[in-house]
């Protein structure tokens, strides 16, 4: 009833091309940010921001980059955990390289290291970006496939890239900016948040920008895109470059914020399938449904898990895994007949009924 | 490359002997015509007689085995489709090819795209000449959301509009090119008379307003003699008849072709 936008006069264009263009957006955009910076520190425990909400936003993070190249620019890819995993290791050799610079020594300041490592993905994600030119749907997300599976050998068999550690596991450093280290839960939960919610914005300036349009062109019918004058190779190099950026960085988080111990196989195909289901879950072209659809894939489980034990029903723990697993399957089932489209356009939909409701004439 | 401006009246594009054909398929055998700056020509014909073929070959989709195409005194060799646009060819699609998930707004935005130069960067932020750029592209658009009067379906996703509705869009999405030669592939088909005569209004008011150069292929006859200055008729791949639209309704192969007599 109070989700109107009656009243709101737009006078500039300006104003009509904000994110938000709606008031009670603005105000509902606000809340969670707040929540999210100030209300889940403060008032929830350590698990809940260490082991739940800090993996949840890492991999919003790999979701939306993955968003950008699948949902956007329309190339499926199955080798997003490759690109995590140039991420995480790109950022181990550039945090554990000593340089000297006139005098001074030491290793690069933390945040540049992790962009850094955003943009060595970036450059792989160009190098295996280059068949789809060539090829499209399937055929590409075989392609990719084998990015996936190249990448996880290389980290695996060549030693440089973990200086040379026997177990083939790298250790992350200390989370340390100007000399203060973040190494509580919540510390190292609000680094996280700080970037996932820059780079989310990002992304979102990003794709109603004309390089956005000229992704979804892509998607939407290549020749088209073509002929009023898109350029096929940079279109979808970008959209390869960007996303791989997101994913790399996000695959760096992971292993410095999140795990602190990388090997190669935290970012296995299980990784990247989980991702894409995310994605196709959450909303295709939608970076409010890489969000939900993480949360889905993420937090669903969990929630599953202890729903059984809450209400008091007193069965095995194995149990409550098979259970959870019939539970899950069943509902990504059901979502994806209900919205084909993804959780993001039910809330879309809601928001126009919303809308227009009591009266829906 | 040096590009020189074409005054109305001379030659803006020129084909000569073109050929093309696939595999042993002809769909064009030694056709030559050109196009003047500031005319409206048609190019009629039944169908599979090659009128989209041509127009393929005129914005680099298809490239001819044989012959030269000359667009503003300068000989092209094999160019690619978003070279063309860049040189201020645009066209429209038989089949409505709208990019489906976008807005009206976001699909003719597209039309933009060449004259829009900030880096990913500056996008990303949202901030300074980027948001500056985006604003004054988008008052260009609304002149042309106006001008076809579309201003109700502006936040629509396309996919949801009748196609009297998706035509016109896709119109405003090569009328914000600013195409100094606009190829319009049947865009009156499928509609209904009402529908017919404001496509025909658009048509006119964008060679009168603009000044673009139109060429567009139409199977509706009293349409294509009434709104264009000359007319060129195709059959099986290869050229019957050129001139004023009289000139054509007269011409003896022309009825034959389109009477089925003579074959």
């Amino acid at each position: 009833m109070f989700y109107r936008e009656a009243g709101q006069f737009k006078s500039s264009y300006k104003e009509d091309q904000a994110i938000f263009p709606i008031l009670q957006d603005r105000i509902g955009m606000g809340i969670i940010l707040l929540i999210a910076f100030v209300g889940i520190p403060l008032f929830t425990g350590d698990y809940f921001i260490g082991a739940i909400m800090t993996p949840f936003l890492i991999l919003a993070l790999a979701a939306i980059g993955l968003n950008i190249l699948t949902g956007y620019a329309g190339q499926i890819s199955l080798g997003t955990g490759g690109f995590m995993a140039v991420g995480a290791f790109a950022a181990y050799k550039f945090a554990t390289f000593t340089f000297t610079f006139g005098g001074f020594e030491g290793t690069m300041p933390l945040v540049i290291t992790i962009l850094l490592s955003g943009v060595m993905a970036a450059l792989v994600g160009i190098m295996f970006g280059i068949p789809s030119l060539r090829i499209k749907g399937f055929y590409l997300a075989v392609a990719t496939l084998a990015a996936q599976f190249f990448i996880e050998w290389v980290f695996i068999k060549v030693g440089w890239f973990t200086n040379y550690s026997p177990s083939g596991v790298i250790t992350a450093p200390p989370l340390i900016i100007m000399g203060y280290e973040f190494d509580t839960a919540a510390e190292k939960y609000l680094f996280t948040l700080t970037f996932v919610a820059i780079l989310a914005l990002a992304a979102k300036n990003l794709v109603r920008s004309h390089i956005g349009r000229g992704w979804m062109a892509i998607r939407d019918m290549d020749i088209a895109a073509e002929i009023i004058g898109f350029k096929p190779l940079q279109t979808k190099l970008s959209a390869f470059a960007v996303s791989s950026f997101f994913c790399g960085v996000a695959g760096a988080l992971w292993a410095f914020v999140h795990l602190g111990t990388v090997e190669p196989e935290a970012f296995g195909i299980n990784r990247s399938f989980a991702i894409l289901f995310m994605v196709i879950i959450g909303g295709m072209g939608s970076i409010l449904g890489s969000f939900i659809g993480a949360a889905f894939i993420m937090l669903l489980p969990i929630f599953l898990n202890n729903v059984p034990p809450m209400i008091g029903w007193n069965i095995g723990v194995d149990m409550v895994a098979h259970l959870e697993f019939m539970v899950f399957g069943v509902l990504i089932i059901f979502f994806l007949i209900v919205e084909p489209h993804g959780l993001a356009r039910l809330w879309t939909i809601g928001k126009e009924k919303l809308r227009t409701w009591p009266f829906p004439y | 490359m040096t590009e020189q401006t074409v005054n109305p009246g001379e030659v803006l594009l020129e084909v000569e002997d073109i050929s093309l054909s696939f595999g042993a398929v002809r769909a064009i055998s030694d056709v030559s015509f050109d196009i003047k700056k500031g005319e409206i020509r048609a190019i009629i014909g039944p169908n599979g007689a090659g009128k989209t073929s041509m127009l393929n070959c005129i914005n680099g989709f298809y490239h001819p085995q044989q012959g030269t195409i000359t667009y503003k005194g300068q000989k092209r060799s094999q160019m690619k489709p978003y070279e063309a646009a860049a040189q201020g060819i645009a066209r429209t699609f038989q089949n409505v090819a709208l990019f489906r998930g976008m807005t009206t707004l976001d699909n003719i935005m597209t039309g933009r795209n060449l004259k829009m130069k900030s880096g990913l960067f500056s996008s990303m932020l949202w901030w300074g000449s980027a948001q500056k750029e985006e604003l004054e592209h988008r008052r260009y658009v609304e002149d042309i959301i106006d001008f076809l009067e579309i201003e109700a379906i502006r936040k629509t996703p396309v996919g949801r509009l009748p196609y009297g509705l998706q035509k016109r869009v896709e119109l405003g999405r090569a009328l914000a090119a600013e195409p100094e030669l606009l190829l319009l592939d049947e865009p009156m088909a499928g509609m209904n008379l009402e529908e017919k005569e404001d496509m025909c209004r658009f048509i006119l008011d964008v060679n009168d307003e603009f000044g673009t150069t139109i060429c567009l292929i139409e199977h509706d006859m009293g349409v294509v003699m009434d709104i264009s200055d000359r007319v060129m008729v195709l059959d099986y791949g290869g050229k019957i008849g050129d001139g004023l639209p009289e000139e054509v309704r007269s011409n003896q192969k022309v009825i034959d072709a389109y009477l089925g007599g003579g074959h």
